[in-house]
């Protein structure tokens, strides 16, 4: 175990829902007889579910700022909708409605973030209202019908790495992919420990970063092995690929730029955080107004993927993307979560989804056993956090953010804040 | 008067971890009478009333309770209400969208076959309505009345529970004269019917006016207990019995080296953020100089905090009027971020819910009011922050294993270490620091002395605001006095005294 803490970065919280995700993988590879690892059903997993990681991206920071959005699922239908109306009728290309999209992604998310961030209205009632408000602005325009995009446009949700270069029996732009994320994490143990050496802190033994590294690209290798070896014709997917570039995106942002730390220091207090001069009102918009934009680009996938746009198109993908962020150990209170957790989140869902299908188990079972999964998930946090112990779904916060849940104290009465009672509400009501 | 004894409480000691909050209280109460509780803020006074009314339970606290001669051992506010002991908080604990007859029987409502009998509750309503001297329609909503008269709401309540002990917290506080006044003669008259009570306040002319006797605590130990009249009880010796203790050296040496003004505000007005006519701060001018501390004395509730918030970027309140001048030119500062930017500092009174975010770490709150100077092509310098947190953490002796533990672990006294690193980070001309050792222990305290010493001699300006008055005595070169959003006075440190400076800030009879 101790040797295990030292790969994975000294803390039990982090990998236990890394492990959660191999153990249900393993699970299911035992119980398929071997169905769930296999080129095809990889490429399902992530062409059937990233649009709901790529929601889970952005309900994250909105999560984290302390808002909730529900209106997800309707808005991707109407940028769907609009982005397919938009090319069938006035003949506009591919890259073409993906711009339009993205910019009435954009045009939702200003109207969201206003009432939000300025009026002050709760993010709960803002999106219930746009829920309602985009599905039927989706079924008005489309007249409920079912409106067909152009083959260009069905390569965003359902593509492949083409293949270019000599033949080797694999796809060779799915290897080069792989082996690009092999050097890298290879470069960046190293760099990392270049810098704790140069910072004085303490470097891990030379075996830590061998095994560490060894497993990850073990892993990588593998994957890169099941996508590059698919039915011909078959390779990474695109969506894939979008949503990997969005997590290193908004993995940055979220990480490593000043918009990031604002976002966690509005959710954490936000009058701690206006009174250190952070525009809380600018941040809360500027997350809602992010959210919808992916909404709109996961609508646009998912339209591609299923070759149509149509009237039911995204109903429900708000609990999911919800619920990804919530197993993948964010808090309701806001403060505290990851991108990468949300994306972990989403992918024991996905498994779990995936998994249960291959098992011939039905709709009705399936739900059941995830509603549990949620409740049990956060329920098991919850646990650890009463009691003082590290929390398991705070996961992966160190390595890959910093905002990890410190443990509060139990005792939070002091005399100190009941002094200071009187003039904080004469504050707090304004 | 007759002298039986109504409630006893004998050596009351409450501790909560790391602080004594009373130790070895005791206050004797004779029935039919009204009791004043004196002390500064953060004395213990409402901390004891927690304990008599079963907040703090039985078993929370040691020392026993004998309340009409049988010891009690409440164990929440029910039980203490049930023996007839009732407490009105200062913040009301009324709901403002039910009726003032719903209020007085919530939780608490006569039923017939299991309905809530209507009929019954609003004539009984009246009848207690009638005792408190309001006449106001049972049903209407606590909102639609003033303060005062959900004050009278609040007492009514208390006598519908067959109340024998009435605690007060502050009562006048939110009230104006007339209301106060009314309120007063409200408590004499319950007491000619053999209603006791117990008062805490700060206004002492009323206390003087009403009470029987008062008990002074001072630093959670009850000191004396005075009789009114027999010993011909006046406002300086309730002053007298409040700050008596001796001013040991608990400040480092420090040799101001005052420069020039380079910070003033000038007629600054400031209404209230929700009700329209009330004004926070009433017209205040003060300066400061390079390399000066500045006291601002007054009570909780005296605005001090709200001119202080008011003046960093219009952080509180409704800005009326008023002008800042930085180094003799006028600017305007309407936002936070133009504040920090003009170079102002301020450290809240209230770390927890204001000026921390408990999940973040030492380190990132370091750097958090000013990432714009470790950012480096948009990418946040994490080498960087972790350099400064720790020379911080050094220099500063925060006490903690690393920067990178949360802050929600420190103590209180490390906590406004990292704050103080915070705002040092920013490198203001002015800090304003408000109420900077609150729940601080002595040790610590002294070190955030040292450290705003050493800042003035930098040549910052510090603004200091405080209700202990022994720590604006030894800190500051320079006193202002607010009461009730104005400024009442200022003072020299030569010249000022614990007595004068609570005389400016009660708006006793002789100052006003």
């Amino acid at each position: 175990m101790n040797s295990l803490k030292k790969i994975f970065g000294g803390d039990t919280r982090q990998f236990g829902m890394i492990f959660a995700l191999i153990a249900l993988v393993i699970f299911f590879q035992w119980q398929t007889g071997g169905k769930t690892l296999t080129s095809g059903n990889m490429m399902n997993l992530f062409n059937g579910n990233s649009y709901i990681l790529i929601l889970a991206i952005g309900m994250v920071l909105v999560i984290i700022a302390g808002h909730i959005d529900l209106s997800v699922g309707s808005v991707a239908a109407f940028a769907g909708i609009v982005v397919a109306i938009a090319m069938r009728d006035w003949g506009l290309p591919w890259f073409g409605g993906i711009l339009v999209g993205l910019l009435l992604g954009a045009l939702i998310g200003a109207w969201q973030g206003f009432w939000v961030a300025y009026v002050g209205i709760p993010a709960f009632i803002v999106t219930l209202a746009g829920m309602l408000l985009f599905r039927g602005a989706n079924q008005f325009v489309g007249k409920s019908n079912t409106v067909p995009v152009p083959e260009g446009f069905q390569y965003i949700g359902s593509g492949y790495l083409p293949e270019v270069g000599p033949v080797t029996g694999y796809n060779n732009l799915t290897v080069l992919l792989g082996l690009l994320l092999v050097a890298f994490v290879i470069y960046n143990e190293l760099r990392t420990r270049k810098r704790l050496a140069r910072v004085g802190a303490e470097v891990p033994e030379m075996w830590v970063s061998l095994v560490k590294v060894g497993l990850i690209s073990a892993a990588i290798l593998y994957a890169t092995y099941l996508f590059a070896t698919g039915r011909p014709g078959t390779s990474f997917p695109i969506p894939g690929l979008i949503l990997g570039a969005l997590v290193v995106i908004f993995g940055f942002i979220s990480n490593k730029t000043i918009a990031g730390r604002h976002v966690y220091a509005v959710g954490g207090n936000r009058h701690a955080a206006e009174l250190s001069g952070v525009q809380s009102k600018k941040v809360n918009f500027m997350v809602m107004m992010n959210m919808s934009i992916l909404a709109a680009l996961a609508g646009m996938i998912f339209v591609g993927r299923s070759t149509a746009s149509g009237p039911f198109d995204g109903v429900g993908w708000e609990l999911d993307a919800i619920a990804a962020v919530f197993i993948g150990g964010a808090a309701v209170t806001g403060g505290v979560g990851t991108v990468i957790g949300s994306i972990i989140g989403g992918l024991v869902m996905a498994v779990l989804n995936n998994g249960l299908q291959l098992l011939g188990i039905g709709a009705d079972m399936t739900q059941i056993i995830k509603g549990l999964v949620l409740l049990v998930a956060v329920a098991f946090d919850v646990y650890n956090k009463t009691q003082g112990k590290p929390s398991i779904t705070g996961l992966l916060t160190r390595n890959f953010g910093n905002k990890s849940k410190p443990d509060l104290p139990s005792e939070v009465r002091s005399p100190d804040s009941e002094q200071s009672i009187s003039t904080k509400e004469v504050i707090s009501k304004s | 008067m007759e002298n039986h004894t109504i409630l006893e409480m004998r050596s009351i000691t409450k501790e909560f971890p790391g602080v004594k909050a009373l130790s070895d209280v005791s206050i004797t109460v004779r029935a039919g009478e009204i009791h004043a509780i004196c002390g500064e803020n953060g004395a213990g006074k409402s901390t004891l009333m927690k304990v008599l009314s079963g907040l703090y339970p039985y078993g929370d606290y040691s020392g026993s309770i004998i309340f009409q001669g049988e010891e009690v051992q409440f164990k929440d506010i029910r039980s203490s209400e049930a023996a007839g002991i009732v407490i009105i908080h200062q913040e009301l604990a009324l709901i403002p969208e039910l009726s003032i007859a719903e209020n007085i029987f919530l939780g608490n409502e006569p039923t017939r076959f299991g309905v809530i009998d209507w009929d019954k509750v609003n004539r009984e309503t009246l009848e207690l309505m009638a005792r408190v001297g309001l006449s106001e329609d049972p049903t209407t909503k606590i909102k639609d009345i003033g303060v005062g008269k959900q004050q009278l709401v609040e007492i009514a309540k208390a006598l519908s529970k067959s109340v024998k002990l009435l605690i007060l917290d502050e009562p006048t506080a939110a009230l104006n004269e007339t209301d106060s006044q009314h309120l007063l003669d409200l408590m004499s008259g319950l007491r000619s019917k053999g209603i006791s009570c117990i008062m805490i306040s700060h206004k002492l002319n009323e206390i003087e006016q009403i009470a029987d006797s008062i008990t002074i605590i001072r630093d959670g130990k009850s000191i004396e207990t005075l009789h009114v009249k027999e010993d011909g009880v006046d406002e300086d010796r309730i002053i007298r019995g409040m700050v008596g203790r001796s001013l040991e050296s608990r400040f480092p040496d420090h040799t101001p080296k005052l420069g020039e003004v380079f910070f003033e505000v000038r007629d600054w007005t400031v209404g209230h953020p929700s009700v329209p006519d009330r004004l926070v701060a009433k017209g205040s001018n003060f300066y400061v100089r390079r390399g000066e501390i500045v006291g601002f004395a007054g009570l909780m509730g005296a605005g001090r905090t709200e001119l202080a918030r008011s003046v960093f970027g219009r952080s509180y309140g409704n800005f009326k009027s008023g002008q800042i001048f930085i180094n003799g030119k006028e600017v305007t500062l309407k936002s936070v971020p133009q504040a920090i930017e003009a170079g102002l500092a301020y450290v809240t009174e209230d770390r927890k819910s204001l000026g921390l975010n408990l999940l973040d770490d030492i380190k990132s709150t370091t750097v958090s009011a000013n990432l714009k100077k470790i950012t480096r092509n948009l990418v946040v310098d994490k080498d960087e922050e972790y350099r400064i947190a720790e020379e911080y953490r050094k220099s500063l002796r925060t006490k903690t294993p690393s920067v990178n533990e949360g802050v929600a672990k420190l103590s209180g006294g490390n906590q406004q270490k990292v704050v103080l690193s915070k705002w040092m980070f920013t490198d203001p001309e002015l800090l304003i620091l408000d109420e900077p050792t609150r729940g601080i222990d002595v040790g610590a305290k002294f070190e955030i002395y040292g450290i705003i010493q050493r800042l003035a001699s930098q040549g910052k300006g510090v603004i200091v605001i405080s209700s202990e008055l022994p720590e604006l005595l030894g800190l500051s070169d320079r006193i202002y006095t607010i009461f009730e959003g104005a400024i009442t006075g200022e003072i020299a440190r030569e010249d000022a005294s614990q007595e004068s400076l609570m005389k400016l800030m009660t708006a006793s009879k002789k100052a006003a």
